[in-house]
């Protein structure tokens, strides 16, 4: 008798925990048939009169981009108290698989086209800013690298991403314009890790962001590659096709695209659209 | 206290055959099988069968698959040297603060890989507390080998020998050694032809699973030896960076990892939890005869 009202008592907490998964689900599609109608609300229409519900989206943003969207997102969130932003950095061809596997993101910037054309978009794929290459080295310039064709000397041990990460297209672009041959020690998984590896002292060098070299401080030092060698990285925002928050999603692309937006990311090294 | 066991086995063997148990426990280890059952099925499912030949033979695939295979046996040797003596006086020798040298020896264990891989550059790279002696005195530098691979391996999957064989040494009678001892055989005589032996089926169990944990390590490779094919691309390296570009390459990759695991789990049966110290008493009346 005891032991059947004990597990009674399991199939009861069961069915309890069962009914909490349920309710989120039934949150979750609630949510998704809301306010679709209001996407083109402008950027410049400041929340007003009652105070909407809490919603929180999730921007999904190349690596090359966390130390500007962290403050666009603290900027946003201060223009819009009751829009909440989670932010989840990695490589743009990692996020996009991510996103295509479905994963909930709302809006993804990408460091490059390629990866943004592999999702599937609501509206238009808006470029928001430019980046431009540099060679990034340990403070001193210990190895004495100052062109593209230095990082083939033996002895330097160069680091690059994993193919299909854009700074590895980048990259790529940069050397064959030079005709330049390099044999990498390392294939990271985004740009980030590149920074890190030459940060912590165990690779020489790296072809990386011009924002990444600002980012770094002291930790490291850029070496200027030429115009003629160098490449534009051109960055595309856009709502992901599975948001449940396009509004929002298209409230915090307008901020990106703002004077205030744009004045976030030239701070960080950018280039403006 | 050995004379025990065969009776209480047998006693907990009957009592299990009797009783049936509760519909609820029985309800809720299906979840829990499923749970496990599914990501599995959702591989073999969605595994592109047709190509997976085609895949495995790409030349960066079996570089991974040979370079795995060199690490973790590697691994396994090293753990296997510096492992079981660590085992042996863990079990024995009684010293202050022994509990916290294995704690210290174990911790990789539990720890996220990846912060074992960032504790290996800040000690082993290039600019590490060590290792920027070894790098200025002898030229030599972890990152980016495969011998930071093999590093990275031994310091997550060494404490699985460590435990199973001390484990072993605990249940092993340590009145055995005393006796051969007293017989006149030298300790690395008595080790080799008695304690070795009697503890054979943890020892392998333990060897196992030392392997099986180097060949799936990814945290602590990818951040402390880097990714390059041939040297630091080990199998779940690529198969992580293959899901952004490649995931049929990913998908079957994982189904390679998958069916050696799956192997490794079927050959050791038992031996890891539980029955080991039987199957170590068994052996011991075995060497005692």
């Amino acid at each position: 008798m005891s032991s059947f009202s004990r597990s009674g008592r399991v199939v009861a907490l069961v069915c309890v925990i069962a009914s909490l998964f349920a309710a989120c689900g039934t949150s979750a599609t609630l949510d998704s048939s809301l306010p679709t109608e209001a996407v083109s609300v402008g950027a410049s229409v400041a929340p007003t009169t009652t105070a909407p519900a809490p919603v929180t989206i999730v921007v999904f943003a190349a690596t090359s981009l966390t130390a500007s969207f962290n403050d666009m997102k603290a900027a946003f969130q201060a223009a819009y108290p009751y829009i909440t932003v989670t932010t989840s950095y990695g490589a743009s061809s990692a996020l996009a698989a991510n996103i295509n596997n479905g994963a909930p993101a709302d809006v993804f910037a990408s460091a490059d086209i390629t990866n943004m054309n592999r999702i599937n978009t609501v509206g238009a794929k808006t470029p928001f800013a430019r980046n431009r290459l540099e060679i990034m080295v340990q403070p001193g310039n210990p190895k004495g690298i100052n062109t593209l064709a230095d990082l083939a000397r033996p002895g330097v041990l160069y680091v690059t991403a994993a193919a299909g990460v854009p700074i590895r297209n980048y990259s790529d672009q940069a050397l064959a314009s030079a005709a330049v041959t390099v044999t990498p020690v390392s294939l990271e998984a985004n740009v980030g890790a590149i920074v890190t590896k030459i940060t912590s002292g165990n690779a020489d060098a790296g072809i990386v962001y011009r924002t990444d070299v600002i980012a770094a401080g002291s930790s490291a030092v850029g070496v200027v590659i030429p115009d003629a060698n160098n490449v534009v990285a051109e960055y595309p925002i856009a709502i992901a096709s599975g948001s449940t928050h396009q509004a929002e999603a298209d409230l915090f692309i307008n901020f990106v695209l703002s004077a205030a937006g744009q004045n976030l990311l030239t701070g960080r090294g950018f280039i403006g659209k | 206290m050995s004379a025990i066991y065969p009776g209480r086995s047998t006693r907990r063997r009957t009592r299990r055959g009797r009783s049936r148990p509760p519909v609820a426990a029985v309800l809720l280890a299906s979840v829990a099988v499923l749970f496990f059952a599914l990501p599995l099925l959702g591989i073999v499912i969605r595994a592109p069968w047709r190509s997976v030949w085609h895949i495995v033979n790409a030349s960066e695939v079996r570089q991974a698959v040979w370079l795995s295979l060199k690490c973790s046996l590697t691994a396994t040797s090293l753990s296997f040297v510096f492992g079981i003596p660590l085992a042996w006086v863990l079990a024995r020798a009684n010293f202050p603060g022994r509990g916290a040298v294995r704690a210290l020896c174990t911790m990789s264990m539990v720890l996220p890989p990846v912060v074992g891989g960032v504790a290996l550059f800040f000690s082993l790279g290039r600019k590490g507390l060590v290792g920027q002696y070894l790098y200025r005195w002898f030229g030599f530098m972890l990152p980016f080998t495969t011998w930071g691979v093999i590093v990275a391996q031994t310091f997550v999957a060494m404490p699985f020998l460590v435990l199973t064989v001390e484990a072993a040494l605990r249940q092993f009678d340590p009145r055995l050694d005393d006796a051969a001892r007293s017989l006149g055989g030298s300790p690395w005589y008595v080790f080799r032809r008695v304690t070795l032996p009697s503890i054979r089926p943890a020892l392998i169990a333990g060897l196992v699973l030392c392997w099986a944990r180097a060949l799936g390590e990814f945290g602590a490779t990818i951040t402390f030896a880097g990714n390059y094919p041939g040297t630091t691309q080990t199998m779940p390296v690529i198969t992580y960076l293959a899901i952004d570009t490649n995931p049929e390459q990913a998908l079957v990759l994982s189904l390679l990892l998958i069916a050696i695991s799956f192997a490794v789990l079927v050959g050791l049966r038992d031996r890891w939890l539980g029955t080991g110290a039987n199957a170590g008493a068994a052996s011991f009346g075995g060497a005692a005869s």
